[in-house]
């Protein structure tokens, strides 16, 4: 069965920068491990933001917005976003023109994850007791000392399992990237399928790579989430997948 | 589930061709009384899709043809035509397989291929070239210097400009759609400045945009390919049977009346021509009937 293998077509020269097809491919995954950290990254920090701001009493405006975020993030299909973001937004915005698209996917991605990690940080504020909000205000914090020293931590580590999986969707989320011609991963496997007329090689070499990355992921989470535990308190059990 | 197993199935044992074929295509197309042929989706005027099952273009008109003679060749009073969409990645396994018969799509006739393949003899020879603005600077490939050029990610254009890029010492940015009408988009909307592609996608696009006036496509080509129809290997008498369709075809004058028809008047479905006049290389290809290589041709 494995006689028509040929896994030589790594080491074919491509003709262009790269002196291989390999070499090639792991700089095509670089544009992927890219892509996916900086809007992780971005994502983190947005939808934490507006994460809080829907638990916040008392500020239904701030509420109000968090949602609208949050329903126009997620109610749009993420490639379709990527389109808005590449040939739309610079249409309105001519100032934005001269952003490359890979900063345009970085935004994309990232909103369009911070949606999903702000319903994430939602849930897990909304999830702890209600006495610790007020513990806190009768300790005398400010709004934004109870969030930073009593509801946070422990909203974070109860949210970590799912945060785990929204960490890794964004290795394969970013695999709509090729569409505006970021060469990551997934246009490497278009591409360069087409060339070498040996499409399930390269496939076989991207599907590792991808593997590779969102596990990665998961057990730099898993470590995460182990190191973080408080005995007693959440998330007893043991797992972390 | 069972389905994506049965896929992965079916492409491991494509991609194995643990199948054995008999090599006597009309041996079989007689005792069955039906032949497969290979379609494709969108492979500009050479070979697409009206919608529902319906099939067009220059290769499929010229295939339909062979089939008649082949019918009459093998005196059987019905053929029943199996259409097969097929894609760039699955073509090659899907011939060498049994499926597909007769691939009437847009099918690069290359040496590598070959090894694998045979190609009737070429009826189209393919020009890949370079789209601009009317109004640009850009007249030659030179010019592309310090560009950026758009071109289809998933062709061998972009293998094509990595190469001249390497080989000429040119500097430009490549940005790649992931269509060709994504292709174009990033011409007409002044993301790229020039887009190489074959010179019948670009024609086609262009007379199918907003404002054809505003683009041209330069004189430059970059890359010679001729484009055949493909079928199985070692079948000599298949191999003899649809060329001499393809002879006939070419004696009558009913080819030089297929090419008008689809690329130089209006097409469906949006009832807009290509045009795309018949390249001298064509006409030398039709007037020397072969199946020679994309590596026989000269290069530029």
């Amino acid at each position: 069965m494995g006689s028509s293998w040929d896994w030589e077509v790594f080491l074919r020269d491509p003709g262009g920068a790269d002196p291989t097809y390999w070499q090639w491919m792991l700089s095509c995954w670089g544009w992927t491990v890219s892509v996916s950290l900086l809007a992780l990254i971005l994502a983190l920090v947005v939808g934490t933001g507006i994460g809080i701001l829907r638990t916040l009493q008392d500020r239904p405006m701030l509420v109000r917005l968090g949602t609208i975020w949050v329903e126009a993030f997620r109610n749009v299909p993420l490639l379709v976003q990527i389109f808005l973001w590449y040939h739309v937004v610079p249409a309105i915005f001519p100032a934005m023109k001269s952003f490359s698209s890979f900063v345009l996917v970085v935004l994309a991605l990232g909103f369009f994850t911070s949606a999903r990690i702000a319903e994430q940080v939602r849930s897990g504020i909304q999830t702890l007791p209600r006495g610790q909000r007020y513990a806190g205000m009768a300790m005398g914090f400010t709004t934004p000392q109870y969030y930073r020293y009593v509801l946070l931590p422990m909203a974070f580590r109860i949210i970590i399992p799912p945060l785990t999986s929204e960490a890794m969707n964004i290795f394969k989320n970013s695999s709509v990237a090729f569409a505006v011609s970021v060469t990551e991963l997934t246009w490497f496997a278009i591409q360069v399928g087409e060339e070498t007329s040996r499409p399930i090689e390269i496939y076989f070499g991207v599907t590792a790579l991808y593997v590779i990355s969102a596990f990665a992921i998961n057990r730099i989470m898993a470590v995460i989430e182990k190191r973080t535990r408080i005995p007693g308190l959440v998330a007893a059990s043991g797992g972390g997948h | 589930m069972k389905k994506h197993l049965l896929t992965l199935a079916a492409i491991l044992a494509v991609s194995t061709g643990a199948m054995a074929q008999s090599n006597d295509t009309l041996a079989k197309i007689k005792s069955s009384g039906s032949i497969t042929q290979g379609v494709r989706e969108s492979s500009g005027a050479l070979a697409y899709t009206l919608g529902n099952g319906v099939y067009t273009g220059f290769h499929y008109e010229v295939c339909a043809n062979i089939i008649k003679d082949l019918r009459r060749q093998l005196g059987l009073s019905t053929l029943e035509i199996k259409y097969q969409p097929v894609t760039s990645a699955n073509r090659i396994p899907l011939v060498k397989n049994g499926t597909v018969d007769l691939e009437c799509g847009s099918t690069t006739n290359d040496a590598s291929r070959q090894k694998e393949v045979a190609f009737a003899n070429t009826l189209y020879v393919e020009e890949v070239r370079i789209a601009v603005k009317a109004n640009s600077p850009i007249k030659s490939i030179a010019d592309l210097n310090g560009k950026t050029v758009a071109t289809t990610t998933g062709t061998t254009s972009v293998q094509l400009i990595r190469q001249n890029k390497r080989g000429k010492n040119l500097d430009f940015k490549e940005v790649t759609g992931k269509d060709h009408a994504d292709s174009f988009l990033l011409l007409e909307s002044g993301r790229a400045d020039a887009f190489v592609m074959d010179g019948q996608i670009l024609a086609g696009n262009i007379s199918k945009s907003k404002a054809p006036k505003d683009f041209k496509i330069l004189d430059d080509v970059l890359s010679v390919e001729p484009i055949g129809i493909m079928i199985r290997k070692d079948d000599p008498a298949f191999k003899k049977a649809v060329d001499d369709s393809i002879a006939a075809q070419v004696k009558s004058g009913e080819i030089a009346k297929l090419y008008d028809k689809w690329f130089l008047k209006p097409i469906p479905p949006t009832n807009t021509a290509v045009g795309l006049p018949l390249s001298p290389a064509t006409k030398a290809a039709w007037a020397n009937l072969n199946d020679k290589p994309k590596e026989e041709y000269p290069q530029q």
